[in-house]
């Protein structure tokens, strides 16, 4: 059984656990690597979602595990509104398979 | 390439060419596959992206008010101890020889039919319908980190095949045609090399035996003029 955890600011990610995930709260990125790597080591987490404002300056660390098929590590929202990094993920996917982006010319 | 120009070498050649061509193909079709069924998903992925984004954030903003309505504790305190736990149980799904998750998700809760962690007492009834919310959208946000993952597999996968299919395409089997090429060239040079040196031996095999023939003539002739002297 895995469990899914949630990396985010205190704010953000306090509804999450009502729902039943593990939540991490984490005040800046360099906690959030901390717990990320924790969590990567640990193996028990299938899915972390981790929002946007803390996944910007850990890009690196999350590239580390776009290759393996366990963990799914999906940035998500936060409190304070997208700023287009998880959609920016999916452009990456798309740039790197068909080597240009063709889905997202038009916006 | 560099070998050695002989018949053994150029049939091995050959076999190689035959295998490298074949695996080009399947390469080219796996991609070819591969591509089809990964824009299907980012499409999907993207559309899915916006809907989960649009949601939690419908999420958020509820729970800003409730949070804006109760204490930071008693908000806190709420939501301090979930009666639901979520167990995810993980399968693999086999796309064109990809490893991708499938997740699959169980919910345990301890109370019948109540998603919610606290009493109502002390709540404002905008944290139930964030809650209630974020329940909603959770199984959009599964089948997203699904998704995603899968397209960033596949993503991978296209890459490796793509650069494998162009080894094979402009290294590979261009090395191999010249190498074959040179070889049967170098052996046909060898063939003809060899039929000119038999044409010149031949010839002056013939060269000699005419010589010892005319040599074999003028003796007999002189003999028979000494046998016979002019009369």
């Amino acid at each position: 059984m895995y469990k899914i955890g949630v990396i985010g600011d205190k704010a953000s990610v306090s509804g999450f656990k009502a729902v039943g995930l593990s939540v991490f709260p984490c005040a800046d990125s360099a906690e959030a690597r901390k717990t990320l790597s924790r969590l990567t080591k640990e193996e028990d987490y299938a899915i972390i979602y981790i929002t946007e404002g803390l996944c910007r300056d850990i890009a690196d660390e999350l590239d580390k595990h776009r290759d393996k098929m366990l963990p799914a590590i999906i940035p998500i929202p936060g409190m304070d509104g997208s700023y287009g990094i998880g959609m920016t993920g999916v452009k990456k996917s798309v740039e790197r398979a068909v080597g240009a982006d063709i889905l997202f010319g038009n916006d | 390439m560099n070998v050695n120009p002989t018949r053994m070498v150029m049939t091995s050649l050959k076999k190689k060419l035959a295998t490298a061509s074949r695996g080009h193909k399947l390469m080219k079709d796996k991609r070819d596959e591969l591509m089809k069924q990964f824009l299907e998903l980012a499409k999907k992925n993207k559309v899915l992206r916006e809907e989960v984004e649009r949601r939690l954030g419908e999420v958020y903003s509820n729970f800003t008010i409730a949070s804006a309505v109760m204490s930071p504790q008693l908000m806190e305190e709420a939501l301090m101890y979930p009666t639901q736990s979520v167990d995810l149980s993980v399968s693999t799904k086999n796309v064109m020889s990809v490893d991708v998750p499938e997740f699959e998700f169980s919910s345990a809760q301890e109370g019948a039919d109540n998603i919610y962690p606290y009493g109502f007492a002390g709540t404002s009834g905008e944290l139930d319908k964030a809650i209630a919310r974020l329940s909603e959208v959770f199984p959009v946000m599964l089948e997203l980190a699904a998704m995603e993952k899968e397209a960033s597999l596949l993503a991978q996968e296209i890459e490796k095949t793509r650069r494998r299919v162009n080894a094979l395409e402009y290294i590979m089997i261009p090395q191999l045609e010249e190498t074959i090429k040179y070889i049967r060239m170098k052996l046909d040079e060898n063939e003809r090399g060899n039929q000119t040196r038999l044409m010149k031996v031949k010839d002056m095999m013939l060269a000699e035996a005419i010589l010892e023939k005319q040599a074999a003539d003028e003796a007999a002739m002189e003999e028979y003029e000494r046998q016979h002297p002019a009369g």
